[in-house]
């Protein structure tokens, strides 16, 4: 891999129409050698960022730069075939007329081709055997990983994925979605990720950066985002969720589940005195039974078994809160609708709004 | 190890690249495109000035005399009778073929094609030389019916294989009956496209000249042709085409509308089933034969007419050499104005597929145009074109050339269009990304992918021009002949001995292209249908 650098994008702003920007502002940075994904829904603008930086789409305003040189700045705009970005798209695009072979050395040149980076590259990504077949002759699998192989061919500082593996059986999902990010990170390559499944964004990412209606609204860790994320619709699209009323003391908050430590926030007002926290239903301990005492007690509504995991609606007891809560347990821990529990809550948790 | 340049900042290169980048079609698509729809208005253009120049009060006297009455009579009744019995018969042969347990379909499947092979003059030469007294407005219909029906058959099988079998599956669970179902759930289904070859059929008619000549049938194309040729009254022609291009243009208007509500409403990827057959039983005798007579008419007769004058004339009248130089001509001609037509619908459906907006599809609309201007008020645009400011072209080969390149430029973008659908245009920016230039990419992927695709756009624009008349009459180079315009000559003399073998090789250059057409088209059906 070449010596890569840092990717910044700078308050980029790109609209189709003069009144609808899509991308309003927006900011990221993908440190050399990491994976970051770009985590929203459909019709966020991701692609479109994912484009702007690949150099199909002009940026109206702001800068992209791969270390300290300008790829796009409103007035100079780099080709894309100029930018050493390689672009992995959607179902990975191969050239249906061109062999494995053939796609792979696409971007090579006549001497490069003759040399053995296309044997090593289909040696890496495990399909040597395939070298000769066409694309319509590969599964989805394979396809997505020639795609990968013929940007890597050029050794190209920064590689973006666009929804590499939604195409993908659920089956196949996963092991591909390892064998890549396993792939990437040997070879050392910035990754850009974009994708709109939270989960792959959690797995495999550096870094996620959450894009929301065209700026992005927190980038982090994935436990950073998890635990302690910017907003209620935020932590909701990142996993299911019990928002309790609490009232703030100092690092504590008092709620119906008892005193819960608050995670440090800087910016959270310290005269705060009421709020509302996130617990994740992970955080819940139930236990079967009325006793002990200290814990919330209420009645299984319902029990949606998982196999490794069940998710439990409890309903509290009269008297201990209105909201149906969500808890977490084990699989052989499940237990029927009916039983009569106490809740608990462990770790921290973080306020919102 | 580092195979990218260092960074250069501010290179003016990338300025200057900037501005062409994206968003905006590249030069050379703007420029083909407006070529194209320019080509186009031309002929519509001079017309309008040639009517002008005799002054609206010529032009309203010609309009509202009894004459054109007559013809606005004449043809309504055409259209209306040889519309209908197209569309009934082409519905019910493409249902049998497609949905019955008929035998030897895929014989069927391909003669039911067949007349569209054969021009409609030659299908009225075919009738007219072996029964003199079909004269008139019956034997208009019979003929144009026997040579236009394939135009439904064609999207009516098209039609029929959208169809969702579960559509049809629900249906009956929902209590209706088979023929209920045919009616309220598979007709309704395959109207667009049915009502799409219905409209295909009237312009046809609106267009066709020869076959009327030869039954002695009144149109306007036939009025107009004798206004021109024979009467020397330009204006008189100018304005009755101008009329023709209007009811065109209506009829065209129409099946824009009718492809904007093409709609499937198909949710979710399941697999779809090939449909259960309707076992015929002791209908079977019945329908084949009702096929066999259909094929016997529409092809049987015009062809055995043919080998009838070839086999009788061959001993009396020998064909003279320059029958050769004819087809030379002829292929000539033709490849000429495929290749011309093809390298005209490239930019038109590059700019529109890629680069849509108001003005490009606009283009691409002006390109369809054609379709409803017939050969005759193309000719008599560019005729009136050449007289006034390119007199050097006139009766020239080049413009007999571009006529048919306009007239068929349709055809071609259709060819065009299915060949670019093959590539994407993120496969260009894959390409790019990859580091390699637009036109190395045009050459490597696009070219290749679109390659079928501008085959067919060729064959489909060359097999129309071997055989057009009414256009290769105008504007045919001073001793120059084609295929068509010698068979015409021995035609108008009765010489029917002597015009066959011109028909026949007419209807052999076109078969070759033909017969790749086919192969090709049905590939792309097979693929449609997996």
């Amino acid at each position: 891999m070449s010596s890569s650098s840092d990717l910044w994008v700078l308050d980029v702003w790109k609209g189709y129409r003069p009144d609808e920007p899509v991308l309003r502002g927006v900011n990221l940075s993908v440190p050399a050698g990491s994976l970051s994904a770009v985590l929203g829904l459909s019709g966020c603008g991701k692609t479109t960022l994912l484009r702007a930086i690949a150099g199909f789409e002009r940026t109206q305003r702001g800068r992209i730069a791969l270390g300290t040189r300008t790829l796009d700045d409103g007035h100079i705009c780099v080709a894309p075939e100029r930018r050493g970005i390689g672009y992995v798209p959607q179902e990975g695009a191969l050239f249906p007329n061109l062999t494995v072979q053939a796609n792979i050395a696409f971007g090579l040149s006549r001497a490069e081709r003759r040399g053995k980076i296309v044997d090593e590259l289909l040696e890496l990504v495990g399909l040597a055997r395939l070298a000769r077949r066409f694309p319509h002759q590969l599964s989805g699998g394979e396809q997505q990983r020639v795609a990968l192989a013929r940007a890597l061919a050029r050794r190209p500082e920064v590689i973006l994925l666009d929804e590499p593996f939604s195409s993908l059986d659920a089956s196949l999902r996963t092991a591909v979605r390892e064998e890549v990010s396993a792939l990437l990170r040997r070879q050392g390559a910035t990754t850009v990720l974009v994708t709109h499944d939270q989960e792959e964004a959690l797995s495999l990412a550096d870094s996620v950066a959450v894009l929301r209606d065209g700026v992005i609204v927190q980038q982090g860790t994935p436990a950073e985002l998890y635990t302690r994320p910017a907003d209620e619709r935020l932590a909701g699209f990142l996993g299911s969720l019990n928002l309790l009323e609490a009232n703030f003391e100092d690092e504590w908050a008092h709620t119906v589940l008892g005193r819960l430590r608050l995670h440090p926030d800087p910016n959270r007002a310290p005269n705060l005195k009421r709020g509302v926290v996130i617990v994740r239903p992970e955080q819940l301990r139930v236990s079967p039974g009325e006793e002990p005492a200290d814990g919330l007690p209420g009645t299984v509504e319902q029990c949606s078994y998982y196999g490794h995991d069940a998710l439990l609606h409890i309903r509290p007891k009269e008297g201990h809160g209105e909201d149906t809560l969500i808890a977490r347990v084990r699989g052989e821990k499940a237990l029927p609708a009916g039983t009569a529990v106490l809740l608990t809550a462990r770790g921290s948790v973080s306020a919102v709004g | 190890m580092s195979t990218l340049a260092p960074p250069k900042p501010g290179a003016r290169r990338g300025l200057l690249r900037a501005l062409s980048q994206r968003r905006r079609p590249p030069l050379v698509t703007t420029f083909g495109a407006a070529i194209a729809a320019a080509l186009v208005l031309l002929p519509l253009v001079f017309l309008v000035i040639e009517a002008q120049q005799s002054g609206w009060g010529v032009v309203s006297r010609i309009l509202f005399r009894h004459e054109t009455a007559m013809l606005l009579w004449n043809t309504f009744r055409l259209v209306v009778a040889c519309t209908a019995l197209c569309a009934v018969i082409g519905v019910a042969a493409a249902w049998c073929v497609e949905r019955t347990s008929i035998p030897a379909r895929r014989v069927w499947a391909v003669l039911l094609v067949l007349p569209l092979g054969v021009p409609d003059f030659v299908v009225g030469f075919g009738w007219v030389s072996l029964e003199p007294s079909l004269q008139g407005y019956l034997a208009a219909v019979l003929i144009m019916t026997l040579s236009l029906y394939p135009l439904v058959y064609l999207p009516a099988v098209a039609g029929l294989a959208g169809v969702d079998p579960a559509l049809e599956e629900v249906a009956r669970s929902l209590g209706l009956g088979p023929w209920k179902v045919f009616w309220r759930v598979t007709l309704r289904q395959m109207l667009p496209a049915v009502l799409g070859g219905c409209l295909l059929v009237t312009l046809g008619l609106l267009a066709e000249y020869g076959a009327f000549e030869i039954v002695q049938y009144q149109t306007f194309t036939v009025a107009i042709f004798t206004e021109f040729k024979l009467g020397f009254d330009t204006a008189a022609a100018c304005a009755l085409s101008l009329v023709l291009v209007l009811l065109g243009v209506a009829v065209l208007a129409g099946e824009f509308n009718l492809v904007g509500h093409g709609r499937s409403s198909r949710s979710g990827p399941g697999a779809r089933r090939p449909p259960a057959r309707v076992r015929l039983g002791r209908f079977t005798l019945p329908a084949l034969f009702a096929l066999f007579a259909l094929c016997a008419l529409g092809v049987g007769v015009p062809i055995g007419s043919l080998i009838y004058w070839l086999i009788r004339g061959g001993s009396s009248t020998l064909p003279s050499a320059s029958i050769l130089t004819d087809t030379a001509h002829t292929a000539l001609f033709s490849a000429a104005a495929a290749t011309l037509a093809t390298l005209l619908a490239i930019p038109v459906c590059a700019a529109a597929m890629r680069h849509r907006n108001r003005l490009t599809i606009l283009i691409e609309r002006l390109a369809l145009l054609p379709q409803a201007l017939p050969g005759l008020v193309v000719a008599l645009g560019l005729v009136s074109f050449s007289v006034r400011y390119a007199l050097p072209l006139y009766e020239g080969a080049l413009e007999l050339i571009v006529a048919y390149a306009i007239l068929f430029l349709p055809l071609a973008v259709v060819g065009v269009r299915a060949g670019l659908a093959n590539a994407p245009v993120y496969l260009e920016e894959v390409g790019r990304s990859l580091g390699r230039r637009p036109t190395s990419i045009w050459l490597r992927v696009t070219l290749p992918l679109i390659a079928p695709g501008l085959g067919v756009a060729f064959c489909l624009v060359f097999i129309s021009s071997c055989t057009e008349l009414t256009a290769t009459l105008l504007l045919r180079p001073t001793g120059v002949n084609t295929l068509a315009s010698q068979f015409w000559a021995y035609t108008s003399d009765f010489s029917y001995g002597a015009a066959a073998p011109y028909a026949g090789l007419m209807v052999l250059i076109s078969a070759v292209p033909a017969y790749l057409l086919t192969r090709r088209m049905s590939t792309l059906a097979l693929m449609r249908r997996r």
